[in-house]
């Protein structure tokens, strides 16, 4: 069967390479010092729609994602890798959303997208690492949720059969579709960017940018109309404009704090068989490892 | 995340070069696929754009997959089990990661489902490759048999292959038996034309063939019963989806440990003919050695710029006597000489790859259409100067990649000599870019008569009249110097109308040439970017030693102890 897939994916800044400046002296994160990326279990949650893909000819992938202007190179990169379109969620007043206002966004979105199967999502996002968007959207579209799942084992009639990496193990559970479903960043690597992808979506751009752009390549649009990213606002996916952004985010940050780690204390052991075993029961007993 | 193609600067310095504007052109034939191809570039910037960015998508594959696979990859080795080949495991993520990305007959034309790059960025992409793992370089490079299939082969022959290799099945050229090696006209395997079933079945063994379990074969064999020469041989396709051909075993090798080579054993194979009999090897295999020759010249690149990092890492790092050992003279000028060789040798490189870009496009367009007396012109120019270029040039770069492997494990003294870095196994792979494909002295024998002919003196000479820098104009005196030392040299050999004595001194003339020009195309790049001047400078200076001991061994050199060489 071929299947509608929408992705969810967020361009977050890359904490993963923090170098010196990454937070200014008021305790926020300074994004200008980091670099932009697609969220790393985005991506492993893209590779799971593009098997999808590559196993049940006749599937769709759109990518959706929420954020500002350049965000849209998350839809290009998606582009890039085998998806076939997709959709920004853009405006001043979906800015400063939590949790409850982002998965009430994406979800509004969803709703205007109308047709699907499966909604596959990462597991958390790099910068706030909640974990709650996916399994909100779910709840607000009223469907089932497989969360931490590391592969989809099969989709038949119906049916999707998937398998979740758990901290003591792994489950194998099925749900019918339509459902969303959460990758871990267990699941495997996103495929690299194909050569022809590239070549063929490098100027897609989104109604924003080609104001932005020099008038270079923009002949093109008009007959080219895969180079036509989609931008929607709040009105476009007819959202209450309170739930959105900050006036429908009950979080606050309340106080960010700095956390230099230090090496505390060290200890001196000998060199023998008899000591290491110590050790590694003393590890062991205090839940170091283990 | 890490990328090859981003970290280096001079990869964009070689791909920008003033002689791409008609390469593309040629290449393009005024973008007429943009109408056809989603794909396919609009103007000489977006064709530009294109290639950098696909060069992106190969730099990121090859510093975040094939590079850490490397290791693994040379432990673990390919296996044979019943007559078919598994590749190490980190070795098929590397063909997988390759094959989703789009990689494979990148210089196809679109209508087989290439991408249409010139050589150039092919190169480039194959010198990265190197750079992560040259065994892989051995199975992603060929791709470069879907060009002879392209040139040789007839249309349906090209649209039934050629669109499998560009959707990523992998290819063999198979060549060397047992007893014939470098000596190819004594090729044996038996091609035999059956009417009953008007097909022809190959029957023998061939040995030495690299990836010899690829989907498609492009088979040496000979057609013509009772023929013993080069005239009896022919070209033939051999598909594995017919089966027909097992692998015997595979070789155990020194270096390059991830490529399979492999002994082949055909019987009753069936195999169609590709181009015309009889052309085998006088024709098809002299292209497809040219072509593959230059992608060996990217591996010794790729090595070379590699032995050079892992040394340079490490004498930052390894401190003796109180301070890193790159600040002792011995270790610096190891690594200046280093970096030097490894710039001239991709200097060489991009340079002999827009020679063959330039005639190979217009042989293309001589397909479809006549060419103008002017471009006949330019194509024959530019045909002989590849051809003049391509031994040079792989003889060079696979000596240094040697010589750079080499003074790699010396920088890192004892820890060189231990399986624990990566030198050692930079070392080991370099070692058969000098013997494969020809070995050096084998390109010697291409490569003098182009001493003898001038077709280098004249390269030199229009190198001489471009202009430089007024800074770089005591480089260009030292490099004149060395030009008049090798018309010097070459008029002492040659005019004694000895070819014996002419042939033992050959190696020494192409190299004295060779350093000439080496020297110019770094002066060239020095004039451009200024960063190029360290390894101008260190170059030339080095080719003009090089080439004085040529010159003092030679006018030395007394004709009459040519008999103290001679075995016994």
């Amino acid at each position: 069967m071929s299947l509608k897939i929408i992705v969810l994916a967020k361009q977050v800044p890359d904490t993963r390479n923090v170098g010196k400046d990454a937070m200014k002296a008021d305790g926020t994160v300074n994004r200008a010092a980091l670099p932009a990326i697609f969220n790393p279990e985005d991506l492993n949650a893209l590779e799971q729609a593009l098997r999808l893909k590559d196993a049940h000819p006749g599937t769709t992938v759109t990518l959706l994602t929420m954020g500002p202007g350049r965000a849209a190179e998350i839809i290009r990169e998606g582009l890039y890798r085998g998806a076939d379109g997709g959709y920004l969620l853009t405006d001043r007043a979906f800015a400063g959303a939590d949790t409850l206002a982002t998965s009430y966004a994406l979800s509004m979105a969803i709703r205007k997208i109308a047709a699907y199967d499966l909604i596959i999502c990462g597991r958390q996002a790099i910068d706030g690492d909640t974990a709650q968007v996916g399994p909100q959207v779910a709840e607000k579209l009223g469907l089932s949720q497989i969360t931490y799942t590391e592969a989809v084992l099969k989709v038949e009639n119906g049916t999707i059969t998937a398998k979740r990496r758990l901290e003591r193990g792994v489950e194998i559970v099925e749900t019918k579709l339509p459902t969303l479903i959460t990758v871990n960043g267990s699941a495997p690597d996103c495929r690299p960017r194909n050569a022809r992808y590239v070549q063929k979506y490098k100027h897609a751009k989104t109604v924003t940018e080609k104001q932005e752009a020099d008038a270079d390549y923009t002949h093109l649009f008009s007959h080219r109309p895969y180079l036509n990213l989609q931008e929607w606002s709040v009105a476009d996916v007819k959202a209450d404009v309170v739930q959105c952004g900050l006036s429908g985010s009950p979080t606050k940050v309340k106080k960010i704090e700095n956390i230099v780690f230090h090496a505390k204390e060290s200890k001196t052991m000998a060199p023998t068989d008899n000591a290491i075993d110590e050790l590694m029961k003393e590890l062991i007993t205090n839940h170091t490892i283990g | 995340m890490a990328n090859y193609f981003i970290d280096t600067q001079i990869y964009k310095h070689h791909l920008h070069h003033p002689l791409m504007k008609r390469i593309v052109e040629l290449k393009e034939r005024n973008y007429a696929d943009k109408d056809v191809f989603d794909y396919a570039p609009i103007d000489f910037e977006d064709a530009m754009d294109s290639y950098e960015k696909v060069l992106e998508i190969v730099g990121e594959i090859c510093a975040e997959i094939i590079a850490p696979n490397a290791e693994g990859v040379d432990h673990e080795g390919p296996t044979v089990s019943n007559g078919r080949v598994a590749y190490a495991s980190g070795t098929q993520q590397n063909l997988d990661a390759v094959r989703k990305a789009g990689l494979m007959g990148i210089a196809m034309p679109r209508r087989y489902g290439g991408l249409n790059f010139p050589i150039v960025p092919y190169i480039m992409a194959a010198d990265m490759v190197s750079r992560a793992d040259a065994s892989f370089e051995n199975l992603w490079g060929l791709q470069d048999c879907a060009e002879t299939l392209y040139e040789f082969g007839n249309e349906d022959q090209r649209q039934r292959y050629i669109p499998r290799v560009c959707a990523g099945e992998t290819m063999s050229m198979d060549l060397t038996e047992p007893d014939a090696g470098s000596d190819l006209q004594s090729v044996m395997l038996k091609a035999t034309y059956s009417e009953t079933d008007g097909c022809w079945y190959l029957n023998g063994v061939k040995r030495f063939i690299t990836n010899g379990d690829a989907d498609i074969h492009l088979v040496l064999a000979r057609s013509e019963e009772g023929t013993r020469d080069a005239r009896g041989l022919s070209m033939f396709i051999y598909d594995k989806r017919n089966g027909g051909v097992n692998v015997r075993r595979i070789e155990n090798k020194m270096g390059i440990k991830g490529s399979p080579t492999c002994e082949l054993v055909y019987k009753n194979a069936k195999a169609e003919l590709c181009g015309d009999r009889k052309l085998g090897l006088i024709k098809y295999v002299m292209a497809l050695m040219n072509g593959a020759r230059l992608g060996i010249m990217a591996q010794a690149v790729g090595l070379s710029e590699a032995a050079y990092r892992e040394g340079y890492a490490y004498a930052q790092e390894r401190k003796q006597f109180g301070k890193a050992i790159i600040e002792f003279p011995a270790v610096y000028e190891m690594l200046a000489l280093m970096r030097a060789k490894a710039d001239a040798s991709r200097a060489m490189l991009y340079e002999t790859a827009r020679f063959v870009d330039i005639y190979k496009a217009l042989e293309d367009i001589s397909k479809e259409r006549k060419l103008t007396p002017e471009e006949r012109q330019e194509m024959k120019k530019y045909s002989r100067i590849a051809d003049a270029y391509t031994p040079m040039g792989k003889g060079m770069t696979t000596e240094y990649a040697n010589q750079n492997a080499f003074d790699a494990i010396q920088i890192h003294g004892g820890s060189g000599f231990v399986k624990d870095y990566t030198c050692e196994r930079l070392y080991r792979d370099a070692r058969i870019t000098n013997i494969y494909e020809g070995t050096t002295q084998l390109q010697v024998v291409a490569a003098i008569r182009h001493v003898t002919t001038g077709t280098y003196l004249a390269q030199i000479r229009e190198y001489e009249a471009m202009d430089y820098k007024p800074e770089l104009e005591d480089l260009k005196q030292k490099l004149t110097g060395m030009t008049a030392l090798y018309e010097t040299i070459v008029s002492t050999v040659t005019e004694t109308k000895d070819n014996e004595y002419i042939d033992f001194h050959a190696r020494r003339m192409v190299e004295a040439a060779a350093h000439c020009i080496l020297g110019y195309l770094l002066l060239q790049d020095a004039g451009k970017d200024m960063s190029y001047r360290r390894s101008a400078e260190v170059y030339v200076g080095y080719g003009q030693a090089e080439v004085n001991k040529i010159h003092s061994y030679i006018t030395h050199f007394d004709r009459e102890d040519l008999a103290y060489f001679k075995a016994e």
